[in-house]
């Protein structure tokens, strides 16, 4: 369903990604973990279209992302890593746009729009305006959205930031039931890695932009000789500290904060 | 047309929706044209310019379109990483039809509070010379909201943080409205002053406005239009390209 062949992403002298390879298989979970500043981000850009690799290739279902950008992106469903709702407007409108833009047919749209926001149960909300939503009423408002248009593959960066354990719980739920029922394809990061253990079929372990280590989550515990997978990963990618430069994106996320401290 | 449809409607439901940012809004024209409309109504009504308010009352008009075009455009900024924007540019639809609708929505909007400050100009005393070119006022009400949200599209796609957003309100959009001859005659200025007004697209649309509104004007309707469109083309044409390079 998706591979990857020497992956590279430079910014001038800065080598975000160098030099990845890894497939993902139809109907699997997979899992990419890695600290902060490892390259995930920026390979999940370059593999919905949003930016363009410096060197290497990219198959999704087949097609380049690079060549055939609109036949990619109506493959993929995305939950990005800052929310992506429209927050005056309501739960409903906010899906009802995506499904236009998809070109999803009205009767279907109206259809698919009630049964996953029943799904993801937040059809009872759907008139009141996202900005009076919990946390994880949004983040389940965005997988529901992301998926509207049926794609194969859905792409979750750190989906559960944020979330209390129980909205982080009842999401890896849906995501699970979704994938064994409609074998969606799942691409996922998250810093959690008992969420990673529980949920995904495969892992792979990035840091400075290279692939560590890759396999399923019982694989890398032997392979470390770790008992969690949290020890696994700390000994896979060391536990100095990344501290990046804080960059004009991470500026405007404190300053969001504040305003929704405030409000 | 169906992606440039649903945006433009996006925006027009954002705007009747935040009814106390309507009102905000309506502050800063209202201060101008009661403060100075009032205030230097007297030394204007001594130097033979008949009445101050008349006079700067079209000019307030078009900086309230002013200020609004350029800031829908520059809600690009917080829009592309917090907002709806990202959910748009992953669409597989045209990056212009995006930016098409958002921007055309965002002239819709501008041209509905220009019309409010309008309608308070005339509970303020204000009194139009000829009904029957309220037509022409509001072509180029129009005409000033889509040049301008036009640049701010532009501004919008290549600031990175906060900080640049200062810096264009400073630099760029106090100047543009102080320097367009909103709220100073054009006629008998200090030459550098003459010359910089020339430059100001806003000056051809106030004159524009003030030609329309008072009958009054300093270039002529025509040579507004013509400058008016040319220069929108110009913005339009840096904002398409300027947004269709927006990497995340």
């Amino acid at each position: 369903m998706m591979r990857v062949e020497h992956l590279v992403k430079t910014f001038g002298e800065f080598t975000a990604v160098g030099d990845i390879s890894f497939e993902v298989a139809k109907g699997e979970i997979f899992a990419f973990l890695g600290p902060n500043g490892a390259g995930k981000t920026t390979t999940i850009k370059m593999l919905t279209t949003l930016l363009k690799p410096t060197s290497g290739r990219i198959e999704l279902d087949g097609l380049d992302p690079v060549k055939h950008q609109n036949k990619v992106r109506r493959l993929f469903g995305i939950v990005f890593q800052d929310p992506s709702l429209d927050s005056d407007l309501t739960a409903y409108e906010n899906m009802e746009i995506h499904g236009v833009l998809y070109h999803v047919p009205r009767a279907e749209r109206r259809e698919r729009i009630e049964s996953l926001m029943k799904l993801f149960e937040i059809w009872d909300r759907r008139d009141l305006q996202v900005k009076k939503f919990s946390g994880g009423m949004k983040r389940r408002l965005e997988i529901a959205r992301g998926l509207l248009h049926t794609p194969k593959i859905l792409f979750l960066d750190e989906p559960t930031l944020g979330l209390d354990p129980q909205s982080r719980n009842q999401l890896w739920t849906h995501v699970k039931h979704l994938n064994e029922t409609q074998q969606v394809t799942v691409f996922l990061t998250t810093h959690y890695m008992d969420e990673a253990d529980r949920v995904a079929h495969r892992i792979a372990v990035i840091d400075h932009g290279r692939i560590v280590a890759q396999g399923t989550p019982k694989e890398l515990k032997e392979q470390t000789n770790a008992d969690s997978l949290e020890q696994a990963f700390l000994t896979l990618t060391g536990s100095s500290i990344r501290d990046e430069g804080a960059d004009a994106a991470d500026a405007m996320r404190q300053i969001a904060k504040m305003w929704s401290q405030k409000r | 047309m169906s992606t440039i449809y649903i945006l433009w409607l996006r925006e027009m439901k954002r705007y009747v929706r935040s009814r106390a940012q309507i009102v905000a809004s309506l502050g800063q024209p209202m201060l101008y044209l009661l403060a100075l409309g009032f205030g230097l109504g007297p030394v204007f009504q001594r130097s033979g310019q008949g009445s101050y308010l008349q006079f700067v009352a079209p000019g307030v008009v078009g900086m309230s379109i002013l200020f609004m075009s350029i800031f829908s455009g520059i809600g690009l900024l917080w829009d592309r990483q917090f907002g709806f924007l990202k959910e748009t540019l992953v669409a597989p639809v045209p990056r212009l039809h995006v930016m098409l609708g958002k921007a055309l929505g965002g002239a819709t909007v501008a041209v509905i509070q220009g019309s409010i400050v309008f309608v308070v100009c005339l509970i303020a005393g204000f009194r139009p010379v000829n009904i029957s070119s309220l037509p022409i006022a509001f072509l180029f009400m129009a005409l000033i909201a889509t040049m301008f949200t036009s640049l701010g599209t532009a501004i919008g796609s290549v600031l990175v943080d906060m900080q640049g957003f200062q810096l264009v309100m400073n630099f760029l959009v106090m100047p543009i409205f102080f320097l367009s001859g909103a709220l100073f005659p054009l006629a008998n200025l200090p030459k550098a002053l003459a010359i910089v007004t020339r430059l100001d697209p806003m000056t051809y649309g106030v004159d524009g406005l003030r030609a329309a509104l008072i009958g009054i004007s300093h270039f002529g309707i025509a040579t507004d239009i013509v400058v008016i469109c040319a220069i929108t083309a110009v913005f339009m044409g840096l904002g398409t390209y300027f947004f269709s390079r927006i990497q995340l």
